[in-house]
């Protein structure tokens, strides 16, 4: 029989009702009855709405009723909860306005709904929607960070000063300042994080539903996390108990962060199906997610490290203003916080750091968690920041990161902002990388490419992230408003085939597939006669969902609980019908054994007698096999690594392209090898995306520029190249898998990398540090304003 | 509203559409062939690509009207009737060149009328250069154009038995 236990790499379950369009998105589902909801979407920055007649609308063809905002002010609707409470440096809360899920009176951000028609058909929906007659009056808008903390800038909301949704800080400040004030030399570098929109290959979907006969509620949404929904637009929008309300996520197309969070189109839909008795589908346009999506990043840094004089790092110091957009989405206030300044000190030693972040306020989408989030910040600040230590030292780069290392000997590794890290070796990733890069082998093709007039750069990154998502307790402590432990049930039914119900959530990694190896792995059930259930409140006990690369430590590491809890029942059963005493019963390869003999039993005989309890200790024992675990880690893992960038700028253009890009992680223990390089693949290409073309833009007056594919970049097939994977890793440990996660460590180590192999490709234009992303219209512009005149570079000066 | 009659995967189909419907909601909505997504309102990401008469179209940029008399082929009309894959969407399962799955549809319709239009060989910078109308945010490209690239002499040697 063909291995597909933990370390194969599995051909994946879920491809063949993908390959052959069977596939169940969101969209896919209809209902029958089924309205068409259109949400009129505010075209302003930032108004007072002061009037909206629906009279012209209410009257067109097919339409069913024309919800505002003073129908949900009416009906007593909740506003969308932040799922995170950070206090700022004097101990106050931070601010959290309301956020309604139809405005209220202003509009905050383009694309803030104002309206909603709902029809028949949705082209009814649409036709409709022309006919509102909406006042506005302009109020001052601020559409970027550096505006809106200027003296009187607008404010986004009453009452919030400044813009400042809150002022925290991690680190000793006077201790800090005390550092730097003594220190040899000090390298101080400004920079810009890119905003940028998550962009799942899906749009967003929400289908509500209500049952007249029951009085439930149905909501089928594009989540991450469907329990997480129930619990938020049930306890806190539409205050529906969680019995009568059920939330789907069937297949969903991509996520990246971006559908982890509660919208006000899912709320809408299921509200309007109870008011109209019946359901009410509501489909994003591409261009409705650009400007209703969550967007990602968006921060705006001064880093400073101090160094002494052999170029050890002895303290850093950074100030961060961190874009929330309108209203606080669910995790926001979390990101530019304990999953951004928690990460600063990266996989170096440095023993001092400060951190102050303040968040803001803008007219502007919200800005939440996407692939990475805050991790692919700190890490972009500080890999930016070693190599410009790097040039102005005159230190070689590898040697400078090399010698400030945390050491393989010095796990666990308490850093001084709070995390504690468990495993790692970060001179082994950097010394497979160098090798698989060729990197000593750089400069002749530097010289090469210059022989052909192009600028050849190579450039690197090493980094550790902090993911599995989270111990509850110590999120707890840092305002998190939710536990994040993760379930699992098993169940094992009488012919000893396997269900399992995870609370974590597939949208692309392929859980159907790794889930079931853990289940060969563990108790020996052959791989077809597995299945892994997901996606729905009404199936699975309970669940945090998908994010954080949580899935496999946190997740995982339930389904291994719950199994544990299945074997010690089934030695019960086991010892009962071999009429042996249980400390005696061994469970391997699907059998239980009593120790020493011949004598024996499958899991199929035990799950038998579980379910035809006749031969049976049931006065001990209760009948079935199916088992539920909460687990709830220990502590974040810690992946890690090191990304190489080596492209060519074309000095007559600026267009870069990517010539090698290459990758060794260290992601803990691996279940399917041929899943994890296609999650770093993917992420890698994100992160390319950000550092070369992705940028959302808008106007100085708050206008959303790329709201478009034919606006905001992607990269496509054409930009990426070809992508050396492999890992070198170090087991997690704290959880029973030893894995750490994958899902984001490729968008996470690869932005610098990128960068750093721009300003190499550059080096002779005086180029000390340049923006993401790294258009050709850029660097075309550095090229032409360099010293040296035209575009011809200057000779090296070393 | 007006009549337009098509063959979709074999079948033909004669179904009322209003002179706005675009092909791709004629195929998910009148015909229940939700294989085929709508990623955008742009023509840019190409989960809508379909074949028509053999050629790889993004049925987003056709009006169903277009269509009439066309012969469609859509994702679910792709594998066998015993469901035995096409050796694209095998080669696709084969080096995990999906992940979420949305793209999919669109991708290997467009990545089967490549390979069909290029029995001569495609190199790997020929085959991301025949991608640019597919956009995919999960896989990074990079298992799809290994795919592709395998499928080809399966898909060439079918076609010559």
């Amino acid at each position: 029989m063909v291995f597909q236990g933990i370390g194969a790499s599995v051909r994946r379950k879920e491809d063949v009702r993908f390959l052959s369009g069977k596939g169940n998105y969101t969209d896919d589902i209809n209902r029958p009855g089924q309205l068409y909801a259109y949400i009129q979407r505010s075209d302003r920055p930032h108004a007072t709405i002061d009037s909206i007649d629906i009279a012209a609308a209410s009257a067109a063809p097919g339409v069913v009723k024309v919800f505002v905002g003073a129908d949900i002010v009416e009906a007593g609707l909740g506003g969308i909860p932040c799922g995170w409470q950070i206090h700022n440096q004097d101990g106050s809360p931070m601010a959290e306005p309301m956020h309604p899920v139809i405005a209220v009176g202003k509009v905050r951000h383009v694309g803030d709904p104002v309206a909603v028609v709902i029809a028949e058909t949705r082209q009814d929906a649409k036709n409709a929607a022309e006919l509102l007659e909406i006042t506005y009056t302009d109020l001052p808008a601020v559409a970027n960070l550096t505006d809106a903390v200027k003296p009187g800038a607008g404010e986004v909301h009453d009452g919030v000063a400044g813009n400042i949704c809150y002022d925290w800080a991690i680190g000793d400040k006077s201790v800090i300042d005390g550092v730097f004030a003594s220190a040899h030399k000090v390298v101080k570098l400004d920079l810009i994080n890119n905003r940028l929109i998550p962009n799942a290959m899906e749009p967003r979907v929400a289908l509500g539903d209500f049952d007249t006969s029951s009085g439930d509620w149905t909501l089928y949404t594009t989540s991450q996390n469907p329990h997480v929904i129930r619990l938020l637009m049930g306890a806190f929008v539409l205050h529906i108990p969680e019995n009568k309300l059920r939330v789907v996520a069937p297949d969903v197309g991509g996520g990246f962060g971006s559908k982890i969070y509660h919208y006000a189109e899912e709320a809408i839909v299921t509200w309007a199906a109870g008011k109209l008795r019946r359901p009410v589908k509501w489909t994003a346009d591409r261009s409705e997610s650009f400007m209703s999506d969550a967007h990602g990043r968006d921060h705006v840094s001064t880093a400073e490290m101090a160094i002494d004089k052999e170029g050890h790092f002895l303290g850093l110091r950074i100030t961060t203003l961190a874009n929330m957009g309108a209203y606080l989405s669910t995790f926001a206030p979390a990101v530019p916080t304990y999953l951004y300044a928690t990460l600063l000190a990266g996989v170096y030693k440095t023993p001092v750091i400060y951190c102050n972040v303040k968040a803001v306020f803008t007219n502007t989408v919200p800005v939440d968690a996407y692939r990475g989030a805050g991790r692919p910040e700190a890490t972009y600040l500080l890999e930016r920041l070693v190599d410009v230590i790097a040039m102005e030292t005159g230190i070689d780069k590898v040697e400078l990161r090399r010698k400030n290392f945390i050491g393989v000997d010095a796990f666990p590794y308490q850093t001084p902002v709070a995390l504690q890290y468990d495993s790692g070796d970060y001179q082994t990733t950097l010394k497979v990388a160098l090798k698989n890069a060729d990197w000593d082998g750089f400069e002749a093709r530097r010289a090469e490419a210059k022989k052909r007039g192009k600028l050849r750069g190579i450039g690197i990154s090493t980094y550790v992230e902090a993911c599995g998502i989270a111990p509850s307790a110590v999120v707890g402590s840092l305002g998190a408003r939710a536990g994040l432990y993760e379930v699992a049930e098993i169940r094992v039914h009488p012919t000893g085939s396997v269900t399992v119900f995870t609370g974590t959530h597939s949208h692309g990694q392929g859980h159907e597939t790794t889930f079931a190896q853990l289940v060969v792995d563990q108790l020996g059930v052959p791989f077809d006669q597995i299945e892994i259930v997901h996606g729905d409140t009404a199936k699975i006990p309970f669940g945090m969902g998908t994010y954080g690369s949580r899935s496999l430590p946190v997740g995982g590491s339930a389904m291994v609980k719950a199994m544990d809890k299945v074997i010690a029942k089934g030695k019960k059963i086991a010892a009962h019908l071999m009429e042996a005493a249980v400390e005696d019963i061994e469970f391997k390869d699907n059998t239980f054994t009593v120790a020493g003999t011949d004598k024996s039993k499958t899991l199929t005989d035990i799950s038998l007698a579980a379910y035809v309890p006749h031969n049976y200790p049931i006065e001990e024992l209760e009948p079935g096999l199916d088992e539920t675990a909460f687990y709830d880690p220990k502590n974040f893992t810690f992946p890690g690594g090191c990304h190489i960038a080596e492209l060519e700028v074309d000095p007559e253009t600026g267009v870069v392209e990517m010539i090698n890009f290459t990758a060794v992680d260290d992601v803990g223990r691996v279940i399917n090898p041929m899943i994890v390089e296609g999650q770093v693949q993917g992420g890698v290409a994100q992160g390319i995306g950000q550092a070369l073309m992705e940028a959302c833009i808008y106007d100085s007056s708050g206008q959303l520029l790329s709201g478009s594919y034919m606006d905001y970049t992607m990269p496509r097939a054409n930009d990426i190249p070809n992508l050396s994977v492999a890992t070198e890793n170090t087991m997690c440990t704290h959880n029973p898998l030893g894995s750490k996660g994958c899902g984001e460590v490729g968008a996470i180590g690869s932005p610098p990398a990128v960068i750093n192999a721009v300003v190499d490709a550059l080096k002779d234009y005086g180029v000390r540090h340049l923006d993401m992303p790294a258009t050709g219209a850029k660097l075309w512009s550095i090229i032409q304003a360099a010293p040296s005149s035209g575009n011809a570079p200057a000779m090296a000066a070393e | 509203m007006a009549q337009v009659t098509l063959t979709v995967n074999g079948k033909q189909h004669t179904v009322e559409v209003e002179g706005r419907t675009l092909l791709v909601e004629l195929l998910r909505e009148k015909l229940g062939l939700t294989g085929t997504h709508i990623g955008c309102d742009t023509s840019q990401c190409g989960a809508c690509v379909v074949h028509i008469d053999g050629i790889s179209v993004k049925s987003c940029t056709q009006l169903a009207l277009q269509a009439d008399g066309a012969n469609i082929l859509t994702i679910e009309g792709l594998a066998d009737a015993d469901g035995t894959l096409h050796p694209m969407q095998e080669m696709f399962r084969e080096h995990h060149a999906l992940q979420c799955g949305f793209c999919t549809p669109g991708m290997v319709m467009t990545a089967v009328d490549l390979v069909q239009s290029h029995p001569e060989g495609l190199s790997e910078k020929e085959i991301r250069e025949g991608l640019e109308g597919n956009l995919c945010r999960c896989t990074g490209y990079h298992n799809i154009v290994k795919a592709i690239a395998a499928a080809h002499p399966l898909m060439h040697a079918q076609a010559a038995e």
